[in-house]
């Protein structure tokens, strides 16, 4: 048995993200269902009537093969769609039209955190339904609620190795997953819309060992952050439970983002048995070489090698450029800033230390952001000031140049000169400190001088100017 | 081939078919009793044949992405033993339900 | 003068054009027939006389406007397993009972637009899954010519009502012979199309690889005309095909043609004296119009039941999941449990041999047995295929009997499944391979009609119907409608 602490964690996930076509996956409903009335946005086909048949749409198959592209994998030449059978009340059909043995693409690597982490495979189903149940309805609690709206949603299923080893790489996949699926237009990824979800296998093992340990498989994770707080949570339970000499047991878990706690689900014990077979209502696929030569070769700047080219032409350092570049949004709103002219360096400083720590980072124009920082770059405003105009940007969605009026720093000499001398004069020991070789001394100066001007003087003037008083 | 008590039981759950006393032996006599004659498969040498899920071949055709309309909520429900606010309604899943 | 009922779509046509009869007149004639005989028949499982009259007089305005087609004012049979928009449709099952379908069937919408007259929804075994419409999940339909008799099945109420006048011609489905084994049974023409020829859309799914729907009709003329009406691509079946159907030169003849009789298909078990005895004089009849017999061998016949019965009854499985007591259908009230509604609703609601079936199929296809069962079945279905191929090399089209037997008595077989399931063994193999094929009457034996097989390559409908209809006009059995007696 390790010491406590000495266990490696081993992690691989299962990403399941909406694609982002107008209809759904094998019907022309629309793919716009979030905030409908249930049941309202479906037809014949995703209510599974009697006697319909599903039809492929192009737009899935092509936004999953680029994915798949920029993922690395490998398209396989032919492939097929299989039944998937379970009972649930979502399932309309009773199965689910999945890809079991010949999905669309195998082998392939996503970096994460400067490491190639292996993708088992990138392939295509649909999905279910929504069960609401009696707790989130104030009805009695022998009953669920059924709604089909979401049924046959495009859904593109990726499967990670298990080469993640610890609850923050867990995170900065389906992160960096995110930043390719917007850079290629499949998708939007955002889980909180559960466009996005994440479900990780943990287990762990001594370290040192190669042998896998028993997995559990993590649910109902709905932000990157409760995917970090679950897969932490989860391998130190483990830990526990191995450390307390009992065994992990092979079970689904959820996250409870509330009690800060996974809890088990379902067990596994007994196992599903879906009795996949082919799909007899679909013909198999098989991908003509020029259109993957086409759709390999429409691929965007994928965020890797964007990150390169902010670290090469923009001259950004590493962390700068992983933090801009893993989000397709926010890369062209920097990039933009710098074709509008703006020094890259504190661009980048802007947008990373700001910008994006708020609720809806980008929802300023970048017109306006950029109207901002050449006034901050011109000493025109000072960084305090420019602070607080971005408050107001957020919250007012004023121009700038209304924000900004009136906020002209202090930057003449002759302005300052009776401030500085009230403020000498205010404060003798600061002075006579200075005087006896206390240059540090200046600081709270410097600050009387902006106190007394309620922020508007340029910082930089009064210090030069408190200087050449102090020295004279 | 016999099919035993216990598998009628579990193919039975697994296809979601209630079963009444003494249909276990029922349905373990007449399946296997088909399952008897499926047995010859077994004499046919299948090792280079390729499997047929799909006997005309069909050039794949696929959708182009357009919506299209919907049903009314009240048509998507017309059919539905129950009911209530636009839901389909059902028993809830009881934590014994296997699957 | 023959009843306005007994004649076909081809003897109508110009009594319709020339305005001698109207639609709603040749309606009023089949309601009539309908309620005279159909108490003894049981073709219907229900009616649909007002969707009827509002269509027969469409129709009559269509004929006013001189703008009316080849099956305009033509009344028709549908089989319930064929959705028809508004209309309850329930596969024969009470768990669909009550269940109107918000959309229509392609072939439906096609005979529709062709100003076809719907008279109703005819029984069938449940969910298709038959060969003698005893497996209705309401009541047996009757054989016209016999009515103590069965009328083959699963489309045995379509048959019964062609053969019985009430109906002009009827659409079927053929999944293992149910279109072309209660043709021969009853006596008139069945047709089942090569597999992705008519849309599979709107048909409650038995077999998802081998349903196809396909016309009953008392003339080959007739059959070819509804297939061609209900026949075509369409975009919302991405298994029906693209490809050309040609019948219009179906009176030229078969001479010179070679067609090949496979010697397993007539030393099937249960094959009855009279019934090959009627089939080899038809094939005499046909080498008198200058046809050529040639024998083939299609090798793996003995195995063509058994990979049919996993085939089958596994996609059934899957296809049969959907009826859970939620979104339509019969639901179980007393459960109290969502699993106790899935079970009690689905013991309920499937009768004895669509249970049965569901069972074999996710017994086929569950762990451990979808290699030894599913896909050995598959691979053996590419053998069968191959058969055909190899003896479609050394013939036109292949020649037997449909159905080892004349129709047999009312709950002769229902104790017996394995039995019942005999009767599929000549015509699943066109299933298997995708094959269209006919069945019309040839010399009836012991009073009873008899079927008389043709199967052609795939696509090449009009070779089936080609040499039908060269028997036919060979002095062949005639389809003609039963007194019902």
């Amino acid at each position: 048995m390790p010491e406590a602490g000495d266990w490696e964690a081993v992690i691989g996930m299962e990403v399941h993200a909406h694609l982002k076509t107008a209809s759904k996956m094998f019907c022309g409903c629309s793919t716009d269902y979030l905030g409908k009335p249930p049941n309202s946005n479906v037809c014949p086909v995703c209510l599974g009537l009697p006697g319909v048949l599903p039809v492929i749409n192009r737009r899935a198959v092509e936004l999953c093969l680029k994915s798949a592209l920029a993922l690395n994998c490998e398209i396989q030449p032919s492939t097929k769609f299989d039944r998937k059978n379970y009972y649930y009340p979502d399932l309309p059909k009773g199965y689910q039209i999945s890809q079991y043995d010949l999905p669309m693409s195998r082998n392939g690597w996503l970096e994460v955190d400067g490491r190639r982490v292996g993708i088992t495979r990138v392939h295509l189903e649909e999905d279910t339904g929504r069960l609401v149940h009696a707790g989130d309805r104030l009805e009695s609690a022998d009953r669920s609620y059924v709604d089909l709206n979401r049924s046959g949603m495009p859904l593109m299923e990726v499967v990670s190795e298990p080469d993640l080893r610890s609850a923050a790489e867990a995170r900065d996949f389906a992160m960096a997953l995110r930043g390719i699926l917007r850079a290629v237009g499949a998708g939007e990824a955002d889980m909180e819309k559960g466009q996005l979800r994440s479900e990780a296998n943990v287990s762990i093992r001594p370290r040192g060992s190669e042998e896998l340990g028993v997995k559990t498989e993590l649910k109902n994770i709905n932000s990157f952050k409760a995917l970090f707080n679950a897969v932490e949570y989860e391998i130190k339970r483990q830990a526990r439970e191995l450390e307390a000499g009992r065994q992990v047991v092979q079970e689904t878990r959820g996250w409870s983002e509330p009690e800060r706690r996974t809890f088990s689900q379902r067990s596994k014990e007994v196992a599903q048995d879906y009795r996949y077979f082919p799909e007899p209502d679909l013909p198999p696929l098989a991908f003509a070489p020029a259109w993957i030569a086409e759709l390999r070769s429409s691929l965007p700047e994928l965020p890797a090698a964007r990150r390169e080219r902010l670290v090469s032409e923009s001259g950004l350092s590493e962390y700068q450029a992983r933090l801009l570049a893993g989000d397709l949004e926010v890369a062209d709103y920097f990039e933009e800033l710098v074709r509008r002219g703006l020094k890259a360096q504190p661009a980048a400083n802007w947008l990373i230390g700001e910008m994006l720590p708020r609720d809806e980072p980008l929802s300023v124009p970048v017109a306006e952001t950029a109207e901002l920082l050449k006034r901050l770059e011109a000493s025109a405003i000072n960084r305090e000031q420019a602070r607080a105009v971005l408050d107001q940007l957020y919250e007012t969605g004023k121009p700038v140049a209304e924000l900004a009026a009136g906020l002209e720093q202090i930057s003449d000499a002759g302005a300052l000169a009776d401030v500085i001398d009230a403020v000498l004069a205010a404060n003798p020991q600061a002075v006579a400190d200075f005087k006896a070789g206390k240059e540090a001394a200046v600081g709270p100066l410097v600050g009387k001088v902006m106190q007394a001007t309620g922020g508007s003087a340029n910082p930089k003037l009064a210090r030069d100017l408190l200087l050449e008083r102090l020295r004279r | 081939m016999t099919l035993s008590r216990d598998q009628v039981r579990h193919v039975a759950l697994l296809a979601r078919l209630g079963l009444e006393p003494g249909e276990e032996d029922y349905y373990a006599e007449q399946l296997s009793r088909i399952l008897d004659h499926i047995e010859r498969l077994q004499q046919v040498d299948t090792d280079a044949i390729p499997p047929t899920a799909q006997v005309v071949e069909v050039l794949p055709v696929m959708r182009e992405d357009e919506a299209r309309p919907c049903l009314s909520q009240e048509a998507a429900l017309a059919n539905a033993p129950e009911t209530e606010d636009g839901f389909f309604v059902v028993r809830a899943i009881q934590e014994a339900d296997p699957g | 003068m023959t009843q306005l009922y007994a004649l076909t779509i081809g003897e109508l046509a110009p009594l319709l054009r020339d305005r001698e009869i109207s639609a709603v007149e040749l309606l009023d004639a089949h309601l009539r027939r309908i309620e005279a005989v159909d108490p003894k028949v049981k073709a219907y499982l229900r009616l649909t006389p007002d969707l009827a009259r509002a269509q027969a007089a469409d129709a009559d305005r269509l004929f006013q406007a001189g703008a009316a087609g080849p099956l305009t004012g033509i009344p028709v049979a549908i089989k319930d397993v064929l959705c028809v928009e508004g209309v309850e449709t329930t596969a024969g099952s009470k768990i669909l009972a009550g269940f109107k379908p918000p959309y229509e069937a392609t072939a439906i919408a096609r005979l529709r637009a062709a100003g076809c007259v719907f008279l109703g929804m005819t029984n069938c075994d449940e969910f298709a899954m038959g060969s003698s419409t005893e497996n209705s999940g309401f009541f047996p339909t009757h054989n016209p010519w016999s009515l103590d008799k069965v009328p083959g099945g699963s489309s045995g109420g379509s048959a019964a009502a062609v053969a019985a006048g009430e109906a002009v011609f009827g659409l079927g489905t053929d999944t293992g012979g149910s279109i072309r084994q209660p043709a021969a049974l009853c006596g008139v023409v069945g047709m089942k199309p090569t597999y992705g020829r008519v849309s599979r859309y709107g048909l409650i799914a038995f077999a998802s690889s081998l349903d196809q729907i396909g016309p009953l009709a008392r003339s080959v003329t007739d059959a070819a005309l509804v297939l061609s009406a209900v026949a075509g691509p369409d975009p919302n079946d991405s298994t029906c095909f693209d490809r050309p159907l040609d019948l219009s030169q179906l009176e030229a003849g078969v001479r010179g043609m070679r067609l090949g009789v496979p010697k397993e298909y007539f030393e099937v078990a249960g094959m009855q004296a009279g019934v090959r005895e009627s089939v080899e004089q038809a094939l005499a009849a046909l080498e008198g119009t200058g046809a050529e017999l040639v024998d083939v061998t299609l090798p793996h016949t003995d195995y063509g039941l058994a990979a049919y019965y996993i085939i089958a009854p596994a996609e059934a499985s899957s296809n049969l999941a959907r009826f859970d007591g939620v979104k339509y259908g019969l639901r179980e009230a007393r459960a109290e449990s969502l699993m106790d509604t899935y079970l009690q609703t689905r013991r309920q609601g499937f009768g004895a041999e669509v249970r049965r079936r569901i069972m074999l199929g996710s017994y086929a296809l569950s762990s451990g047995y979808y290699d030894a069962y599913y896909l050995k079945a598959q691979k053996v279905r590419t053998l069968i295929k191959r058969d055909f191929d190899a003896a479609f090399e050394h013939c036109d089209a292949v020649v037997s009997a449909t159905s080892p037997t004349v129709a047999f008595e009312i709950g002769a077989k229902t104790g017996d499944p394995f039995a019942m399931y005999l009767n599929d063994v000549l015509t699943l193999g066109g299933n298997l391979a995708g094959l269209p094929g006919v069945s019309l009457p040839c010399a009836p034996a012991g009073g009873l009609p008899v079927g008389l097989q043709v199967l052609a390559p795939q696509f090449r409908e009009d070779v089936a119907l080609l040499v039908a209809r060269a028997y036919e006009q060979a002095g062949g059995a005639r389809a003609e409608v039963a007194r019902v007696a």
